[in-house]
């Protein structure tokens, strides 16, 4: 193989990673304080379609991050009024946010730009841009181009795995947040509120969102496009609990899928030696069917926090 | 769920308040985009029912979301949550239409028909089964294996319809078209046969199959010990396990039920209207039927009028995105998440609001 194959593979690994390890690290957060996040895909959904409105039409890269994350945040929280002060069905709560994100997010382009739901493309003063664009011919294509090539976004995402680990192992926050998704009658019996640790960690979560959204319009495209995340929020929950809802986990999960969507494309016709001919869908699949088998403790075993799903009833 | 009202309204009055409340934000969300809701809602209803046309689209749509409504209800009685409808209607698109296209050149409909709705049935209770088994024995998370389901049955399809049924020398991702046998004939069709004339929706028989499964889960369900067995466990688990059953058991047959009722929508869609195998038969009625089920407070009356409610939802959008320049039909989509959201995820806001406002109004009449 040669070295500038594995560069490209590696760098559309790393940029096909990147919104699958915001979008994992946000149901990390959510789903160790015990609510389920089906919501990740409606959440980014929605975040890209800010990230793409406010960068196509107030032209600045801050803004659209800051309402990607705003629109995110406003629907974890109406994911916690549901489920968190309401002790609603967190499930249902996911399926209603993905819906309305699908919904409103055709509605609202379609009525402001008229462009079929996409919004007009965001030009490259606002777009992300790789911090050295030089790196490629500086280092070449594999140290340069694969690793150093990238926008910001790539690295804060990388960052935030380390982050995230800490936050959640060596701060008191992040031990009880993790208290609240085992026992959160513990919790709540030490004299620390369960609804406030639960609205953290999602508040939390739809900022990681607003991010995932943020890339795939800032970074991976010009423009928001109708269904645009097209699954990736549910291939980043699979990846969460590929990764055992733990954050190093989930890294190495996202590289995975990223890694397979990478080559899944290349492998196209392609003959391996010894296999044959792969279909490209047998590989896209794969990491569903990994999360399944996993699942089912057929390899390893994934435990999901304790709490997950129940809503918390005070005692009086 | 006790929500603390009576039953004429907890059945009756919920509903239709929980939906009140949803058309209540769209209606909002109309006015925002710089649109008049009533004359949406005028171009909405007389899309959905001004025309027999329009009640052939209506009705063509119900007939899906009974299915999948029916996938989710059955389900839900047994204390799963089926969100793997979607998957298992692909999986019934695909039997209903593997079965046609092998034995279309030789069987008569009246033998071949049958043995599509049992193709497609199969296929979704086979799709359905694997997930309830991972459930009941190896303790996955139905919501997640099921959500996983969904994409596999999608990946599958596309490989299916691209490696394999793709006659030779076509660019689009479709097989070759159902020989006239293995078409379901569509209503106006049928009442054509008998004098009656109706102009052409794609509207077909499968509203009769799908009518006939909403009263079969209704006997299945309130008339029989299984139905009894299942609802038993949905209730109380280890009430149930106490009394004899096994839970395990029930939820493997739970979703294997679901599944072929999700599975018919291959009847609907392949054999009724589309005549061939191609991408995008179900297009989120795996999910329109969780709104369904929300809607219809779980019962096969309920589903049925809920599923003409949401049939209506999208003929009518689509006439309304046709008239009224700047609207999408995705409205509906929008609107079938608030009804999940009121119904469903806010069901203790919603109904305790409700309550307090009959008991003021006792109070005051």
């Amino acid at each position: 193989m040669d070295e500038v194959l594995v560069g490209t593979v590696l760098a559309s690994t790393l940029r096909v990673a990147t919104p699958l390890l915001l979008c994992a690290l946000a149901g990390l957060l959510s789903e160790r304080a015990g609510v389920i996040d089906i919501g990740l895909e409606g959440k980014m959904l929605f975040a890209a379609f800010a990230a793409g409105a406010a960068g196509a039409a107030l032209g600045s890269t801050v803004l659209a991050i800051g309402l990607a994350c705003g629109v995110a945040v406003l629907l974890s929280w109406l994911h916690g009024l549901a489920c968190v002060s309401h002790r609603g069905d967190q499930v249902v709560s996911g399926v209603a946010i993905n819906l309305i994100a699908a919904g409103l997010t055709m509605v609202l382009g379609i009525a402001w730009f008229r462009q079929g739901g996409q919004t007009p493309p965001v030009s490259d003063a606002v777009r992300l841009q790789p911090l050295w664009p030089g790196a490629s011919e500086a280092l070449g294509p594999l140290f340069g181009g694969a690793l150093l090539g990238h926008d910001v976004l790539v690295y804060a995402a990388l960052a935030l795995v380390p982050a995230v680990w800490w936050l959640l192992y060596r701060t008191r926050f992040g031990m009880r947040l993790r208290a609240v998704g085992e026992k959160a009658q513990m919790v709540d019996a030490a004299g620390v509120s369960v609804p406030r640790l639960r609205y953290a960690a999602l508040t939390l979560n739809g900022l990681l969102c607003g991010l995932a959204g943020s890339y795939l319009v800032l970074a991976q495209n010009a423009s928001f496009v109708p269904h645009m995340t097209a699954g990736r929020g549910f291939m980043a929950l699979a990846a969460m609990i590929f990764g055992k809802w733990h954050p190093v986990g989930a890294f190495w999960a996202c590289l995975l899928f990223g890694f397979l969507d990478a080559v899944a494309i290349r492998l196209q016709g392609v003959a391996l030696p010894g296999i044959g001919e792969v279909p490209v869908a047998a590989i896209q699949a794969l990491p569903y069917v990994l999360t399944v088998v996993l699942l089912a403790g057929f390899i390893g075993r994934a435990v999901a926090p304790a709490e997950l799903g129940r809503p918390y009833v005070k005692e009086h | 769920m006790n929500s603390g009202l009576p039953r004429w309204a907890d059945l009756g009055l919920l509903p239709l308040f929980n939906l009140g409340l949803a058309l209540l934000v769209a209606g909002v969300v109309v006015v925002l985009v710089g649109q008049d809701p009533w004359r949406v809602l005028a171009a909405l209803l007389h899309g959905a029912f001004g025309t027999p046309r329009g009640i052939g689209y209506t009705l063509y749509y119900a007939t899906t979301f009974i299915f999948t409504g029916l996938a989710v209800a059955v389900a839900f009685h047994a204390g799963l949550f089926n969100i793997g409808g979607e998957g298992q209607a692909i999986l019934g698109g695909i039997g209903t239409g593997l079965v046609g296209l092998w034995l279309g050149a030789w069987l008569p409909a009246w033998l071949l028909l049958p043995l599509m709705a049992l193709g497609g049935a199969l296929a979704g209770l086979a799709w359905a089964a694997v997930p309830g088994w991972l459930q009941a024995r190896r303790g996955s998370h139905i919501v997640i294996t099921t959500i996983m389901f969904n994409f596999l049955a999608s990946t599958l399809l596309v490989w299916l319809l691209v490696n394999k049924l793709k006659p030779a020398g076509s660019m689009a991702p479709e097989s070759a078209p159902l020989a006239e046998a293995a078409q379901l004939p569509s209503l106006h069709q049928a009442l054509a046969a008998f004098g009656i004339e109706w102009p052409a929706s794609p509207l077909n028989l499968s509203l009769l199959l799908a009518l006939a499964a909403a009263l079969g889960v209704y006997l299945l369900l309130w008339r029989t010990r299984a139905g009894y067995r299942l609802r038993a466990v949905g209730s109380s688990p280890g009430a149930a396990a106490y009394a004899g059953i096994d839970p395990k058991r029930q939820t493997v047959l739970a979703m294997m039920i679901a599944g072929a009722l999700a599975g018919l929508v291959g009847m609907n869609e392949i054999a009724g209207v589309q005549h061939k195998l191609l991408l995008e038969y179900v297009g989120g009625a795996g999910f329109t039927g969780i709104a369904v089920a929300l809607m219809g407070r779980n019962h096969p009356l309920g589903i049925v009028l809920a599923s003409v409610l949401f049939g209506a939802l999208f003929q009518g959008g689509a006439e309304v995105a046709f008239e009224v320049p700047g609207f999408s039909r995705d409205m509906v989509v929008m609107l079938q998440g608030f009804i999940v959201l009121f119904s469903g995820a806010m069901a203790y806001v919603a109904a305790p609001l409700l309550a307090r406002a009959l008991r003021v109004g006792r109070a005051h009449g």
